[in-house]
């Protein structure tokens, strides 16, 4: 690997061998990490132009479909979600100011308040299927709105689908960033990991607090 | 010339040798090799389909293959070139091998991420190679609902998963270039002295990490709309079949541009290099890579001037496609600009440069017939847009890959290919393309649609020219391959700097060593500094 004649000065583990410094390594892939933010902002974005574009069209059927959302469970799953951006923000301070055992703690509470959103979000989906409200499962509604609430529908479980399945690779990455930290890889000097894990938590977090008002509460004003 | 030249002791062709050094590799200038294998082969995938596609037109009737098999060729032609040949090729082969040493660094931001890249472009085309196998796709490349949702009953979904992946590779490698571009340079080495090429590139990237996507999202709802009934773009379903253009445009219209872009980028270092002179207005030809970047997000509508958009939608994507020429032009005028007065030779590489203004300029001036709405009307779906965009994707991305290719090849392989073959092989694409497509804008002007297999007799003429420069085209393809491989071992040593050009790339060893440099470059210079000619030669 490593039989070049160059000799190195003593240099930190993590730092790869075309960065000059770790922290010419940790702006690299920051940037890196927002840049892919950027990515999922359109990837989303797609989604949302296609929400925006019928809901203006169908405001009545998506007010109605709306209703059949249970908003306290949502309401309940949006506080957990932030209550995770917080263990997450603490993990990262922990990270940066070297203390593993904090670090840990606040690691293993984001992993248990995301697999928490995600049973609540599986209770939804079960009622969801219960009620016929699947689109091409025997979707029923009141003949009214029944083709215009499918879209909603249907929009409904593709967002928080790809939501739930970003919180499903973020539970990922908060695992390996777990054994990261076990193992002493992440140090007061090497905390880039966990910061930049947090940059994609707090995004996928993000998401949800565009859905949840999107989704959950047309027409629930005044 | 009578100095012995010798390949230097450690480069990264023998940095390591066997299966295992080149697929588990982390240097960029393998992984540009890695790529250049994969898009050679859809590249020769793709040609198939195109040489079946003209077989079958020169007849008027339809004899050679039923309309569905027809339907099945051009769309496989299109999926294999556009996702698979003429996105990937020029950043991710010589992007790749080129970005990193142009700014003087010893890799991409991310080599583990640039390795993973690639193995997802080969997953996405193996998705796409069972399609075929299994009996292939009829959608047309396009995919436009809801006839891929409900109507076809071929391999839409494996195709659509094919390309859903592939569209990864594409964004990583998007990411990569603009992580590498920001944070990697060497120094000394600032924005305003960046080749043409690495900035071209950026604005590539920018299209590709900002685009696809969303042409990930479309295709994932073309997929919930097919697999599970969800209603999206199907007006059974309560859905509206213009969205998915809409959607599908939005990406697909930049993409032209993530297939263009690079090439002028390759132009812009070949005209300097081979006119002995400074690109003529360096910071425009520059910006003017990031105007058509911006530009080209604004302008998909025009694909849809007949497809129910309202008039006044029409009216401004019309506007801005006209905005389009703008940058597009500015680039034509400054490469001109630049040969004018230049000590111009006549090298392969600079014959494709050539050829890339011209064919250009040929389907950049149609593309403004098209942005008009009037006459676009009178077009849509005949055979003067298939024309149109074949002179802008094979004359230009194309022309613009094999100048490249021929200009680099010694910095890649170490050694030089057979002149007088190649500048042959130059002179019989240009011919073979030519004839090909140039009766496609007179055939589709009378009034020949597109994507038929059959077509009334009074077209046959200009179809059998058409077939016949293909078949003049093939060949043109075929002989590089010959030489260039042959070139690998038999090849007359090329010495670092065979052209005489400046560029940081040209500074190292021919191999580059695995590192790129022996030691960082320290950048003093800006791009393109040729020696000024002598005052008062007789020219």
């Amino acid at each position: 690997m490593s039989d070049s004649p160059t000799t190195h000065r003593e240099h930190h583990p993590a730092l790869a061998h075309h960065f000059g410094s770790l922290a010419e390594q940790k702006e690299a892939s920051t940037l890196g990490m927002w840049v892919f933010l950027v990515t999922e902002v359109l990837f989303f974005g797609g989604l949302f132009a296609t929400y925006a574009i019928y809901r203006g069209w169908y405001p009545e059927a998506f007010a109605a479909a709306s209703h059949e959302l249970d908003i306290m469970l949502g309401a309940i799953n949006t506080a957990v979600l932030i209550t995770s951006s917080l263990t997450m923000a603490l993990a990262v301070h922990a990270a940066q100011t070297g203390d593993r055992r904090r670090l840990m703690i606040m690691l293993v509470a984001t992993m248990v308040l995301g697999c928490a959103f995600l049973g609540i979000k599986g209770v939804e989906y079960h009622e969801k299927f219960v009620a016929h409200h699947v689109p091409g499962l025997d979707f029923q509604f009141e003949k009214e709105y029944f083709r215009h609430a499918q879209i909603f529908f249907s929009l409904y479980f593709v967002m928080t689908g790809l939501h739930a399945l970003h919180m499903i690779i973020g539970l990922g990455i908060m695992a390996w960033m777990l054994r990261w930290s076990w193992n002493g890889t992440i140090t007061r000097d090497y905390a880039s990991p966990v910061e930049i894990s947090g940059l994609y938590w707090h995004f996928v977090d993000i998401v949800w607090i565009f859905l949840f008002p999107l989704l959950y509460l047309i027409g629930r004003h005044g | 010339m009578s100095r012995t030249l010798l390949l230097p002791p450690h480069h990264y062709l023998n940095d390591g040798f066997g299966v295992r050094s080149w697929l588990l590799t982390r240097d960029h200038k393998r992984i540009g090799l890695l790529y250049l294998a994969a898009v050679t082969f859809f590249f020769f995938v793709g040609g198939a389909f195109a040489v079946l596609i003209r077989l079958e037109l020169t007849t008027p009737a339809g004899d050679m293959v039923t309309d569905e098999t027809y339907n099945k060729l051009f769309t496989m032609h299109g999926v294999m070139m556009v996702f698979f040949f003429l996105i990937p090729a020029i950043p991710s082969v010589l992007g790749n091998f080129l970005i990193p040493i142009m700014i003087g660094a010893k890799d991409l931001a991310f080599p583990k991420l640039n390795l993973a890249s690639w193995y997802i472009y080969i997953l996405g085309a193996l998705f796409t190679l069972y399609a075929l196998i299994a009996g292939g796709v009829d959608t047309g490349w396009t995919f436009y609902a809801p006839f891929s949702t409900v109507s076809s009953t071929t391999n839409v979904i494996p195709t659509a998963v094919g390309i859903f992946i592939t569209g990864f590779s594409s964004i990583l490698t998007g990411l990569n270039f603009i992580v590498t571009v920001h944070q990697m340079r060497a120094p000394g080495m600032t924005w305003f002295r960046l080749p043409l090429f690495v900035w071209a590139i950026y604005a590539t990237s920018l299209i590709m990490v900002l685009g696809t996507p969303v042409l990930a999202i479309t295709i994932l709802l073309v997929a919930a709309e097919r697999l599970f009934h969800f209603g999206f773009f199907d007006p059974t379903l309560g859905g509206d079949p213009v969205l998915f253009q809409h959607l599908f445009w939005f990406y697909s219209h930049p993409a032209v541009y993530i297939m263009v872009l690079p090439a002028m980028g390759v132009i812009s270092e070949l005209v300097a290099a081979f006119c002995r002179k400074q690109v003529f207005g360096y910071k425009f030809v520059a910006f003017a890579s990031l105007g058509i970047a911006v530009l080209g997000f604004l302008v998909w509508g025009h694909h849809m001037f007949v497809a129910g958009q309202s008039v006044y939608a029409a009216l401004i994507f019309s506007l801005l496609s006209f905005l389009v020429a703008i940058p597009s032009a500015v680039k034509v005028f400054n490469w001109t600009a630049t040969m004018y007065k230049g000590s111009v030779s006549w090298s392969t590489p600079m014959l494709y440069a050539i050829g890339f203004i011209g064919l250009f300029t040929i389907g950049g001036f149609t593309g403004l017939f098209l942005a008009a709405i009037g006459l676009d009307v009178h077009v849509t779906d005949t055979y003067f847009i298939v024309a149109h965009f074949h002179y802008i994707m094979v004359g230009g991305t194309i022309m613009g890959y094999l100048g490249g290719l021929h200009y680099w090849w010694p910095k890649i392989s170490g050694r030089m290919y057979n002149e007088a073959l190649a500048k042959i092989s130059a002179a019989i694409i240009f011919v073979g393309f030519n004839l090909t497509f140039f009766p496609q804008f007179v055939v589709g002007y009378l009034g020949m649609p597109r994507r038929y297999h059959a077509y009334p007799p009074e077209f046959q003429v200009l179809n059998v020219l058409s077939s016949a420069g293909a078949s003049i085209l093939g060949v043109g393809y075929l002989i590089p391959m010959v030489y260039l491989i042959w070139s690998l071992r038999y090849g007359r040593l090329a010495g670092s700097n065979p052209w005489g050009a400046v560029g940081l790339e040209w500074s190292t060893s021919s191999p580059p060593p695995t590192q790129n440099f022996e030691e960082t470059p320290i950048v003093t210079w800006d791009a393109y500094e040729y020696p000024t000619p002598v005052e008062g030669r007789v020219v």
